[in-house]
């Protein structure tokens, strides 16, 4: 047996060895080896811990003298106004309430497109592990792309974006090479009319089947829409003869006079290619943040223990079922943060964005997916270049809301992670 | 110098009086008589890979039905192996593959058509370590029945105390069914994932060294509910533990480098081995 006394292992008391103690034959070739004092040692340890507290410091220092400036420059511009409204030429009644509602809808949109897709990516890498040669080499080739493009500068993505959503590599424009012009472009939701200004100052629509149409031209007996959505029947005069007098001037007009082409758009409308639009600035963020979602996503999952899938498993569960009852409730909270960090990088990207919105001036909020935007950091960067001191105080007010943003969002995180962790094992 | 295993006692055991005396009056039968009944797992002519390394030579045993059948052996015989190539979790090991015939009943355990999902449903298995989900000690437990069944609320919760009960856990955990199971002590935890694996209704427990985390206390409990559960299933359970396979195994496979070294009534393996490799581990010789 295991632990049976053997009796040629049992040491008895007095064959024991003498204690080493002093005796100097015990300390073999330790014996010619000077011990080091304690007190170099100690000190070095005091001044290491020294230069740590300093360069901890030196950095808390450099941010609380960043905030500190930025706060006294723009605090007094710090107002109702620059939340609620838009961008005017005078920096004292100048806000940034397009930007916000820009960035507002840019990021939920670009949250709600990264996130299942960075977690499903995530979820294959570390949960289907391939079994052949060849499984691993692709798999092996997609984790050293992900890896790498965490690393890429985000101008790369903002001209990525570019070609790939703006213009959607031109496969759209057979007709023409402006990817802006509206004959090259699929679109639903939109309707287009002719409108004409009445001899009494009023519009008149004619609907309009497709972008490309001819302009119309003013037609006896043509039928029209007025202002309100109403059905009327314009008067058409031929040009040079008089106006009628005995009659109101509402829906009477020469027949040369010249249409404009408007659009209405509805909530809903959408092209292809995007356009310049608050989807194409969406997707062009997801590139950006989606290899730091799945690699903090893919650590996540790494972290729950292996036995609790063994566990599931060996109860029978699916691998689908190990994923979706074990493994991703385990990892939520580590997912989350990640991609809540990753968002607030998102908020705080400028370089694509300006690829692809470009600076334009945007008095409004994003009406439907494919509007003109802008976001915060952008108009920040605008009023920064301009030269009057007011718009660079109203820069620094701006800042501030933008940091209060993102300090929201990591303090969402930290919450999130306190009140989600659970030992896993 | 005597032969320490003729003349040995039998090992101290913190058995039950009862259990003890069972075990001891029982006659030193051969196997074929002992263990004799139903064979609830068939094993010819198993060999096993991973990769180029064979860590399974040509096995080949019956596994009686109702029994505990031990297997031991050193460190790296291939024991945990075969443990796992009974209800296929050498599946997501990359290039583990096996020969052979490995049979429980009628299906065939090695074949690629057979659907795993179900073969763990009727072969359950115990870790080494203790590894209870996440969640309350309810969901825990409700797991596999949830995954496998569909049952109302009510019978669910008799599946739960049912599992529990039989688990020998029911008394500590019953007023904190919806407390984290983390929340329990080691014993405590382990035998919640007997009870877990047992709530699907297997006909086969494995077990892998289930009490090597365990505190003495704890072993006793477990082993005591191992030889109470033989009743019901199949037992197979890998242990490193001499004293324990003697104590509650009814058959014992002693493997070594991958090789089937001697199978048969635990008595006899451990008081008349056939082997000098069996006495030598049998006896602390080595291993």
């Amino acid at each position: 047996m295991a632990n049976m006394p053997d009796s040629s292992r049992q040491f008895a008391a007095d064959t024991l060895p003498a204690a080493p103690g002093n005796d100097a034959s015990t300390r073999g070739p330790l014996e010619s080896v000077e011990l080091l004092s304690g007190n170099p040692r100690r000190r070095r340890d005091r001044r290491f811990r020294w230069l740590c507290i300093a360069t901890a410091t030196l950095s808390v220092l450099i941010l609380i003298g960043l905030l500190g400036s930025i706060l006294i420059q723009g605090l007094p511009h710090f107002t109702w106004t620059l939340i609620t409204s838009g961008p005017e030429p005078d920096p004292h009644q100048a806000g940034i309430r397009p930007a916000i509602f820009g960035t507002l809808w840019v990021c939920l949109i670009c949250g709600l497109l990264t996130l299942p897709i960075g977690i499903a990516t995530a979820i294959l890498l570390e949960e289907y592990q391939p079994k052949n040669r060849i499984g691993r080499f692709l798999y092996g080739l997609i984790q050293l792309n992900i890896t790498n493009l965490a690393g890429v500068p985000s101008v790369v993505y903002g001209l990525l974006g570019l070609t790939a959503f703006v213009s959607m590599f031109g496969l759209f424009s057979s007709t023409s090479q402006d990817p802006e012009a509206p004959s090259s472009r699929y679109e639903i939701g939109v309707q287009y009319f002719d409108q004409f200004f009445s001899e009494g100052e009023r519009a008149i629509l004619i609907p309009i089947d497709s972008a490309a149409a001819p302009m119309t031209q003013p037609v006896a007996g043509m039928t029209a829409l007025n202002f309100y959505g109403e059905e009327i029947r314009p008067t058409v005069l031929a040009p040079g003869q008089p106006l009628p007098t005995n009659e109101s001037l509402q829906y009477t007009l020469y027949a040369d006079a010249e249409a404009g082409r408007i659009t209405h758009k509805a909530w809903y409308y959408f092209s292809l290619p995007l356009g310049r639009g608050v989807l194409a600035g969406a997707l062009t963020l997801m590139l950006v943040i989606l290899p730091v979602v799945i690699i903090s996503s893919q650590e996540a999952l790494r972290a729950v223990p292996s036995s609790l899938r063994a566990g599931a498993l060996g109860l029978g569960a699916t691998p689908w079922q190990v994923v979706w009852n074990v493994t991703l409730p385990s990892a939520m909270p580590g997912i989350l943060t990640g991609a809540i960090l990753a968002m607030s990088r998102a908020i705080g990207e400028t370089a694509p964005i300006l690829i692809i919105a470009g600076i334009v001036y945007i008095s409004r909020a994003p009406q439907h997916l494919m509007d003109d935007f802008t976001v915060m950091p952008l108009q920040l960067f605008n009023w920064i270049s301009r030269p009057q001191e007011d718009f660079h105080s109203l820069a620094a007010a701006g800042i501030i809301l933008l940091l209060g943003i993102l300090l929201s969002f990591n303090a969402v995180a930290v919450l999130i992670r306190q009140k989600l962790h659970k030992p896993l094992s | 110098m005597p032969d320490p295993v003729t003349t040995r006692p039998l090992p101290p055991s913190h058995l039950d009086p009862s259990r003890e005396a069972a075990l001891a009056t029982s006659p030193p039968h051969p196997p074929q008589t002992r263990v004799a009944n139903r064979t609830s797992i068939e094993l010819r002519h198993l060999s096993a890979w991973y990769g180029d390394f064979q860590s399974l030579h040509d096995i080949s045993f019956d596994i009686p039905a109702n029994r505990v059948t031990a297997l031991i052996g050193p460190s790296g015989c291939g024991k945990s192996t075969l443990l796992r190539w009974i209800n296929r979790m050498n599946d997501t090991i990359p290039g583990a593959r096996a020969s052979g015939t490995l049979q429980l009943g009628e299906t065939d355990l090695l074949a690629r058509a057979t659907d795993v999902v179900d073969l763990r449903r009727r072969i359950g298995i115990v870790f080494q370590r203790p590894n209870p989900f996440p969640k309350s000690i309810f969901d825990n437990v409700a797991f596999g029945p949830r995954l496998h069944m569909r049952m109302t609320r009510s019978q669910l919760q008799d599946v739960v105390e049912w599992a529990l009960r039989k688990a020998a856990v029911w008394d500590e955990v019953k007023d904190r069914l919806a407390a984290p199971a983390l929340g329990l002590s080691g014993g405590q935890q382990q035998r919640l994932c007997i009870a877990r694996a047992i709530a699907i209704g297997p006909e086969v427990l494995l077990m892998d060294e289930p009490c090597s985390a365990l505190d003495p206390a704890s072993t006793l409990a477990v082993e005591d509910l191992i030889f109470e559960l033989r009743k019901q299933y199949t037992i197979v359970i890998v242990t490193h533990n001499m004293q324990q396979a003697a104590r509650c195994s009814d058959q014992t496979a002693f493997f070594y480098e991958g090789k089937l070294i001697e199978v048969g009534a635990t008595t006899g393996v451990f008081t008349k081995p056939k082997q000098k490799q069996t006495e030598d581990y049998v006896s602390g010789k080595f291993g």
